[in-house]
């Protein structure tokens, strides 16, 4: 699921954004008032997160800058297991007194908690890995760059898209770094600086006669990469059919925006599409999302064992079905690897939220699937004995739990472009861009939208369609995939504020793959007449 | 000083604010809150937690150039320090050529949204709320996922030209999904209320363990177009995508359901079934809302959609005075006028027909149109000559709520509902709607 933007923090001037934290000796003296503090109320387990998030968001339209947003929130979450129960608390008063005091009240929540609770929490081991630190290799503090240089990139994108045909443009930069110190009573204190950076727009056209508008969002990805992402390095970029621009590391913001302006006037008059079974050929910036919600979600444990039931839900993807070790996930070209490694996505880090070093499995090997993601309080659930490492809190004041690493396909062997792909296709759709997506509580029937669609008639591509979506099962449509294209088109979707939990949290996460193809997929036409 | 300010302390604490300022105008909100909740699952407690948080915004103008600021920690020091920021900032900033200044003192209409109940919970009482529901799971062996989350908190706005306002509220959100051990049945059951002494954990309960029960060994029946019976938790999610969607401004510029061609909007237009008036009005006794907006507009009594017409458009202050109208603020609570039918009633006038429990992961497919896309969920119920005959295996639905709501037959009995996509509450009537577009079955439960 993707939550509306959340602004967590409270406003401060752009140059506080780059006063350095405090000192690391400085935390691991108020970590360990957390630890001891915990421990002497009878806690047999305590993590302390001492966590300064910055946040720098610019909304513009047309010539306007409409908002900046310049947010810091700093503060202390202290979680704790007392009789097998976990607690949690967190405080903004970052003192001896007051990190001993919400020590306290995690112990007592935990207590109350207790009566309730008849299966204790088990964690799995974790042995501590001393003081250490990690850092997002990034070239450009995105915060570093003066605003008024960033206002003049989002006016130039908004002029080009007005004067190639659009009727409005919206455009935005956001801006994360969080400077996140976690300590516990294993014996880790561990020091990270991670930082993320999402450029994109949106173009309109409207028919004032008619009365009908259209819409085109920008082909960027959310990196975990500094401002270098939008350097616009023409060695990052990849061609594709009808001057269409696959952006791999590098984004070209300008050019995209021009783009847009001229692709969204077309949208206004393509042919709407005729309903009926196609070959998809999915771009990396829209089958990010498919992979996302069909086979990122349903391979959470903690939706597999019940624990998001009352809200994001449960999975199609059970234990039996997994314990057969030839449950068919996919067709036998689907590889699908998580990890919390792979540079410049969302997902990279050094350690978890509990402590866990980063590392990379497979969810699904040759289209079998063979494991899920999981957390050190489940893992022992399927028999492995050290948590994934993909535990994670978007605030100090919220609790870690399970949340999605990178989850991505794997590029196909042999050599193949998009120019190669669409020319074996017969009767087709290629399809660009998230669009309006939607799948059930256990991931079994979704539909999706997209930003561009293309008809494709014997090998080539003869126009643009409107009125796309496509509707499908999550096991047939992984089994009916039927050709990859290779590692020099392999390239990451990301999801910046993916939503889950209650209270909601959001987390973001990246999806690589190549461009795929999946054969005789159900496709609808959601034009309506009021 | 505490978190949460009477009324009078928090006039005396933005005095004291304002009394720093040098700006041409100034403007101070003013936030403090105490949240708790109790999180459970697989009948066991999972997560929990407490949250305090307060939050001062400065906003400093001189002529069109505007700086904001913020800041927690309430000494003088840092009360005249968050000024001087918010000053820099606007001095630095490039003139907003939107923004029109703040307004003087209002008259606000008075409303109870402040529950003592509700301000003095505890992690016991949270704990006990929890175990009343977990024992009824338990004991019928089925399983229970659930989420309790009270919150109690104020705020207060004053301004340079000697505009006050200050508005306390409580709030406690309970919501709980029961299956069934084999994982065939699944029932819900969502709460919102200002005062947590109406909040009976152990009858809600009761009723999301019916439906699993009842929900259980569902047939698949060909989707279709049906008549529908929509519980308002399912009503709610799809009629709150219109109400997002009556901004003024997109209306006015041509990109929304709410503009027309010939490059007008439909306001004055009857766009739905004469029988639909939806209003907001913060003094509802049982939805109360604040009085005020952010920028200290009142919210009054006002109508959205009456007998079926496009009565108003919400405008921002600037667009109001650009358009020379009236500048309507979002409205803080949203209240649906409905029928006397109970819900058994209108089963019973159902010849053939669905009973929608829930819909879940709603999406809009196209904005011209307002047309969503979501699934039903947590039961579903196949109705026919006027008795529910069996459960039903989920549908996707391809459906926009004007369209549904031309094709309205009942409205019943109005209710208040937690949206399980936006969390906000409503009050809204339970509906029987014909011509409902399913477009695909589901495996889920």
């Amino acid at each position: 699921m993707t939550a509306s933007i959340p602004v967590l923090g409270n406003m401060v001037a752009p140059e506080l954004l780059l006063e350095p934290g405090v000192d690391t000796a400085v935390k691991k003296r108020l970590a360990d008032v957390a630890l001891n503090a915990a421990k002497s109320q009878g806690a047999t387990y305590t993590d302390v997160r001492i966590g300064r998030y910055l946040q720098q968001f610019m909304f513009t339209r047309e010539q306007k800058v409409q908002n900046i947003v310049n947010a810091e929130s700093y503060g202390v979450g202290i979680r704790v297991i007392v009789d097998g129960t976990w607690g949690f608390a967190a405080t903004s008063d970052v003192t001896p007194d007051a990190i001993a005091k919400c020590a306290q009240t995690a112990v007592a929540i935990a207590k109350a908690n207790a009566r309730v609770q008849t299966e204790p929490v088990v964690l799995a081991p974790q042995k501590g890995v001393g003081e250490v630190s990690w850092k997002t290799p990034i070239q450009k503090n995105a915060f570093e760059i003066p605003v008024q240089q960033k206002v003049d990139l989002l006016m130039k994108v908004n002029s080009e898209a007005m004067k190639n045909g659009g009727a409005f443009v919206t455009s935005n930069l956001f801006f994360v770094n969080e400077q996140k110190y976690f300590a516990s009573t294993d014996g880790s204190y561990i020091d990270q600086d991670i930082h993320r950076i999402w450029p994109t727009f949106t173009v309109s056209a409207v028919d004032r006669v008619t009365g009908k508008f259209k819409t085109r969002d920008a082909i960027s990805s959310p990196m975990g990469m500094g401002y270098e992402y939008l350097d616009g390095l023409t060695t990052e970029k990849i061609p594709a059919p009808n001057g269409l621009v696959g952006y791999r590391n590098s984004y070209d913001m300008v050019e995209d925006a021009t783009l847009a302006a001229k692709q969204v006037k077309e949208k206004l008059t393509a042919k709407t599409v005729q309903p009926g079974k196609y070959d998809l050929v999915l771009d990396p910036n829209h089958l990010g999302l498919t992979i996302h919600e069909s086979v990122g979600h349903p391979t959470e444990l903690d939706r597999v064992l019940g624990y998001e039931a009352n809200y994001a839900g449960t999975s199609f993807a059970t234990l039996d079905k997994w314990k057969t070790k030839s449950f068919k996930y996919g067709s036998p070209l689907v590889n699908i690897v998580a990890d919390k490694k792979q540079p410049h996505t969302l997902g990279a880090v050094g350690y978890d939220d509990e402590g866990v070093p980063s590392k990379e499995w497979n969810l699904i090997k040759d289209g079998v699937l063979v494991n899920y993601q999981a957390i050190r309080d489940q893992v022992a659930i399927i028999g492995e004995k050290e948590s994934h490492g993909c535990c994670y809190a978007d605030n100090w004041n919220s609790v870690q739990f399970q949340r999605m690493p990178n989850v991505s396909l794997k590029a196909g062997s042999e050599k193949r472009s998009v120019f190669d792909m669409i020319k074996g296709v017969e009767k087709g759709i290629y399809i660009i861009g998230r669009g309006s997506y939607s799948i059930d509580q256990q991931r079994y029937n979704f539909q999706f939208g997209g930003q561009l669609f293309y008809e494709i008639k014997n090998g080539e591509i003869t126009g643009m369609l409107d009125d796309v979506a496509y509707q499908s099962n999550t096991q047939e449509f992984w089994n009916s995939c039927a050709q990859l294209c290779d590692k020099d088109d392999y390239r990451m979707f990301g999801s910046f504020f993916d939503g889950k939990g209650q209270p909601s949290q959001v987390s973001a996460v990246s999806h690589g793959s190549p461009t795929t193809r999946f054969n005789g997929v159900n496709v609808i036409n959601t034009g309506r007449k009021i | 000083m505490a978190i949460i300010l009477t009324e009078s302390e928090a006039k005396a604490l933005l005095q004291k604010v304002l009394s720093y300022s040098k700006a041409d105008e100034c403007e101070v909100n003013l936030l403090g809150e105490e949240r708790g909740n109790l999180r459970y699952a697989r009948n066991e407690v999972s997560t929990s937690g407490s949250l305090i948080n307060k939050n001062l915004v400065v906003q400093s103008a001189f002529g069109k150039k505007v700086g904001v600021a913020t800041i927690d920690e309430f000494d003088d020091a840092s009360l005249e320090k968050v000024v001087r920021r918010s000053e820099e900032l606007a001095q630095l900033a490039p003139e907003n050529p939107e923004y029109v200044g703040v307004l003087g003192p209002q008259q606000y209409m008075k409303s109870n949204g402040f529950f003592d109940s509700t301000a003095t919970v505890t992690p016991d009482k949270r704990a006990e709320a929890v175990d009343k529901s977990l024992q009824l799971s338990r004991a019928a062996k089925l399983t229970a996922a659930g989420f309790l989350e009270d919150q109690y908190g104020y705020n207060a706005m004053m301004n340079s030209k000697g505009l006050f306002a200050y508005y306390p509220s409580t709030n406690v959100n309970f919501t709980l999904t029961v299956r069934t051990p084999d994982s065939k049945g699944s029932g819900y059951v969502a709460r919102g209320y200002s005062d947590v002494s109406k909040l009976d954990t152990a009858a809600a309960t009761q009723i999301a363990m019916q439906k699993a029960q009842g929900s259980a060994e569902a047939r698949a029946i060909e989707p279709g177009k049906y008549t529908v019976i929509l519980e308002p938790t399912a009503a709610v999610v799809l009629l709150e995508n219109i109400f997002y969607n009556m901004d003024a401004r997109s209306a006015d510029e041509g990109r929304s359901y709410f503009s027309k061609s010939g490059g007008k909007s439909r306001l004055g237009d009857k766009i739905v079934d004469e029988r639909v008036t939806i209003y907001s009005d913060p003094a509802n006794a049982d939805l109360p809302a604040s009085p005020w907006s952010g920028d200290g507009r009142p919210q009054e009594k006002t109508m959205w959609i009456e007998k079926g017409v496009v009565k108003n458009l919400s405008y921002s202050r600037y667009w109001a005075q650009k358009q020379g109208k009236k500048a309507v603020p979002n409205p803080n609570n949203i209240i649906m006028t409905g029928g006397t039918a109970s819900l058994e009633d209108m089963i019973k006038s159902t010849q053939r027909g669905i009973l929608v429990t829930k819909l879940w992961y709603i999406r809009e497919v196209d904005p011209q149109t307002i047309l969503l896309t979501g699934l039903t969920r947590d039961g579903t119920f196949y109705i026919e000559n006027g008795k529910i005959k069996f459960p039903v295996k989920n549908f996707r639905f391809n459906e926009s709520p004007v369209i549904m709501l031309n094709n309205l037959e009942t409205l019943g009995k109005p209710e208040r509902v937690l949206s399980t996509e936006s969390n906000q509450s409503y009050l809204i009537p339970p509906m029987k709607i014909r011509e409902f577009t399913f477009t695909s079955l589901s495996d889920a439960v």
